[in-house]
């Protein structure tokens, strides 16, 4: 992976020290709220309900074991022992003091991490195919370019203040695990009939109050010429893109608002005066971050492994394993491994100080010390030979890590919500267990199959809600927590909008309307036809009829169920210079 | 007091600011040095060039392409920051130097703050008009906050990897 080099440790080292200054100028009441909250959320700090939050990013959600082990000491020194990974592939630390940031900050720099641009209406951190480098349907590794364009989006001058925030995603294979769809830049690395190296540029996609999907700008930008590029949107964006209102700033509407042939010419109307100018990008600086990504010394290995089928035919919970958590690999004799971290009755993208001290430990035995973070929320070790699979899954199992629900109903992406986000409107992480409860059963998740289940408590959609094939959104209907349910949106793709069925409905009723849905899945489905195909087949309809032909029983006693490490925790004492005090 | 060329130094212009009963048109322009609203300039350049000295102020929503056939009229330009997170005023200035060549004093004015002072400079502006209320020494300080940058601006045409020789694998 990526290693700094003397500058990039410099301009961490120098933000550190200019954070701490900024922080100690709020202590002493030298700024004011007002002017510290957009500096802070520059650095990833949010105030939340019950104390500050701290975002770190993991560029493109590559770590390295030492790295994690770093996010377990943080847990421990200066949080309550966990974090939790976002579905932009970052680490959320969810009671941190502010006095004690520009130390955290420390810490990360020793490690060659940071939490710049986290927040903010800034270019936010990159995120990347997790199975990037790996995967068998890759044509391009795209991580040197999501490095690449990590260092010029870094503390960019004219993009510090932008009407919005602004997501990249961006992928190297044919099949979009990136969501490339539903950000505000979306790039895929392409190959031109040459054989040349580019990028199709989407823009324009997103999701939050306006869901839309992206428009292709560019069909191919060639590799060298796509900061400038990039650049060249973005300061179309900073300069036209609306300001008066809060709803309407993201990129996607000022898209709309001009149509995409309007956008794309004074896009590249831009362009005509950078194209070719000092921000191409150079063989030598590509090579030089290539190099960083070589592939590791790989074993030569047979393509199965004899012991593995051996256990797979005669343990249920090995094979159960096998067919939803391992995933091929492009090598003969490897996979990678996804490490749950959806285990019931746990916070969806928690994990503990020892899991992640645990799991450093295991990417150092079994995958060349490297770990990456999905924008599911769940951690994947990348090369693991085929022959340490049994060993991987007991240890897996002893820590609370493989339960085989990868893509599967338990699965499920979840925000925050309202134990923690002020912006939310009713809870996220207790309904994600109270149904993880409710549908536990493995044989039961296995036969539903493939299906993307996404909860988010706010119509931010942290959760990526619209692009679950059943969505779930949190509403506030007169300080009341209600949940409104679509279904048929997807990811990837063939991505696409979910649509509300109906009426919304209390915390209670929700497990019993999925079961409906599920119903009349499993009655109208073919062969292995997945959730979202038979959706597409028969329409919303049916679903809807079903859901709604019978009152939904409102179980009360489900609304009680509480996030126990919220209860768990000792009080934090507001300081005064919180917004909340 | 201003911050200029890296300096407080002492500051005899002063920013002509419209009220609501004002016109561009009519508003009455003092002798010596002030920067007026672009409509200003727009509305009185005839009688505006004949000032020894002028200068003129954009908003940060004005297309400071208008100013092009202009240039060589203005001493000063101004860029307003009507809040220091409205941050068109960086592509603004962006503008300003890069695409009409602009070499005199560009400015920052209004809600301008340490913080902010270093991305300021990378843009273009080598003036900054300190919110009254802050400690404008204390504000320069801002211009300091990093020895290196990554990526190419006005005060930096070239981007880090062709400046430096770049550590690679094993170095």
């Amino acid at each position: 992976m990526y290693r700094y080099d003397q500058y990039d440790h410099r301009i961490v080292e120098e933000r550190v020290a200019q954070f701490r200054d900024q922080v100690n100028r709020r202590l002493s009441g030298e700024l004011t709220e007002d002017e510290f909250r957009i500096l802070r959320l520059q650095n990833g700090l949010y105030m939340q309900i019950h104390a500050y939050m701290l975002r770190i990013a993991v560029p493109y959600g590559l770590l390295s074991s030492s790295q994690v082990r770093m996010f377990a000491h943080i847990a421990r020194k200066y949080d309550r022992g966990y974090g939790h990974f976002s579905t932009r592939q970052n680490i959320q630390f969810n009671w941190v003091k502010l006095p004690d940031v520009p130390d955290i900050l420390d810490e990360l720099a020793s490690v060659e991490m940071h939490a710049n641009q986290t927040s903010g209406n800034c270019i936010r951190n990159i995120t990347c195919d997790e199975y990037a480098g790996v995967a068998q349907d890759e044509l391009v590794d795209p991580r040197p370019y999501a490095e690449i364009l990590r260092q010029w989006s870094t503390f960019h001058p004219e993009f510090a203040f932008l009407p919005r925030k602004f997501k990249f995603a961006i992928t190297g294979a044919t099949q979009d695990r990136a969501a490339i769809e539903v950000h505000d830049i979306g790039l895929a690395v392409v190959k031109n009939p040459l054989g040349e190296v580019g990028f199709r540029v989407l823009v324009g996609g997103g999701l939050g109050r306006t869901p839309v999907i992206g428009t292709e700008i560019s069909a191919f930008v060639p590799w060298q010429d796509v900061i400038s590029y990039v650049e060249s949107i973005v300061r179309v964006y900073n300069q036209y893109g609306r300001r008066d209102n809060l709803y309407k700033a993201r990129i996607k509407i000022l898209v709309k608002a001009l149509g995409i042939e309007e956008f794309r010419r004074q896009v590249e109307a831009e362009w005509e005066f950078t194209r070719g100018g000092p921000c191409t990008i150079t063989v030598e600086e590509l090579n030089r971050v290539a190099a960083f990504f070589e592939a590791p010394a790989y074993e030569v290995l047979p393509e199965i492994d004899a012991a593995v089928a051996a256990l797979q035919s005669n343990n249920k919970g090995f094979a159960n394993w096998m067919q939803r958590n391992v995933k091929p690999h492009k090598v003969p004799g490897y996979a990678s491994v996804v490490l749950s971290l959806k285990k019931t009755g746990v916070a969806p993208g928690d994990a503990t100080a020892e899991q992640m001290d645990a799991v450093a430990i295991l990417a150092d035995r079994f995958s060349f010390g490297e770990v990456r973070i999905t924008h599911m929320q769940n951690i994947v070790l990348a090369d693991v030979r085929q022959s340490d699979l049994a060993a991987l899954w007991q240890a897996a199992k002893q820590l609370g890590l493989a339960t085989p629900n990868i893509g599967l109903l338990t699965d499920i992406i979840c925000c925050p919500g309202g134990d923690f986000c002020a912006l939310a409107n009713a809870r996220s992480i207790p309904l994600a267990k109270a149904i993880a409860e409710c549908f536990e059963d493995i044989d039961f998740l296995h036969d539903i199959g493939e299906i993307d289940l996404n909860i988010s408590g706010c119509v931010n959609a942290c959760a990526h809600h619209h692009i679950g094939h059943i969505g779930i959104l949190g509403v506030d209907k007169d300080g009341e927590e209600w949940y409104q349910v679509s279904i048929g949106g997807a990811q990837g793709n063939d991505s696409s909008i979910g649509k509300v069925i109906g009426r919304s409905f209390s915390f209670g009723q929700v497990p019993q309307v999925l079961a409906r849905l599920l119903q009349v899945y499993v009655e109208a489905r073919f062969d292995d036809e997945r959730f979202i195909d038979t959706v597409r087949r028969i329409g919303y309809e049916p679903f809807k009829d079903y859901v709604y032909a019978s009152p939904v029983e409102d179980d009360k006693e489900l609304a009680g169920v509480d996030y126990e490490l919220l209860k768990a925790g000792v009080p934090y004492d507001m300081p005064y210079y919180s917004p909340r005090f | 007091m201003i911050i200029k060329n890296k300096a407080v130094v002492k500051d005899d212009w002063s920013v002509l600011r419209l009220a609501e009963s004002d016109s561009p048109q009519t508003v009455e322009v003092a002798a010596g040095r002030v920067i007026v609203p672009l409509s200003v300039w727009l509305a009185q350049r005839d009688s505006l060039k004949n000032h020894a000295e002028i200068g003129v102020w954009l908003h940060s929503c004005e297309d400071p392409e208008a100013l092009r056939e202009d240039l060589a009229c203005f001493a000063v330009i101004g860029v307003a920051f009507p809040k220091f997170a409205d941050g068109r005023g960086y592509s603004i200035a962006h503008y300003v130097r890069e695409r009409l060549g602009y070499k005199g004093e560009l400015r920052a004015i209004g809600d301008v703050l340490r913080d902010q002072l270093f991305y300021m400079q990378r843009t273009g502006f080598d003036a900054f008009a300190v919110r009254a209320d802050k400690d404008i020494h204390d504000a320069l300080k801002g211009l300091s906050d990093f020895s290196e940058v990554y990526q190419a601006s006005i005060d930096q045409p070239l981007p880090l990897f062709r400046r430096v020789q770049r550590g690679g694998v094993g170095t």
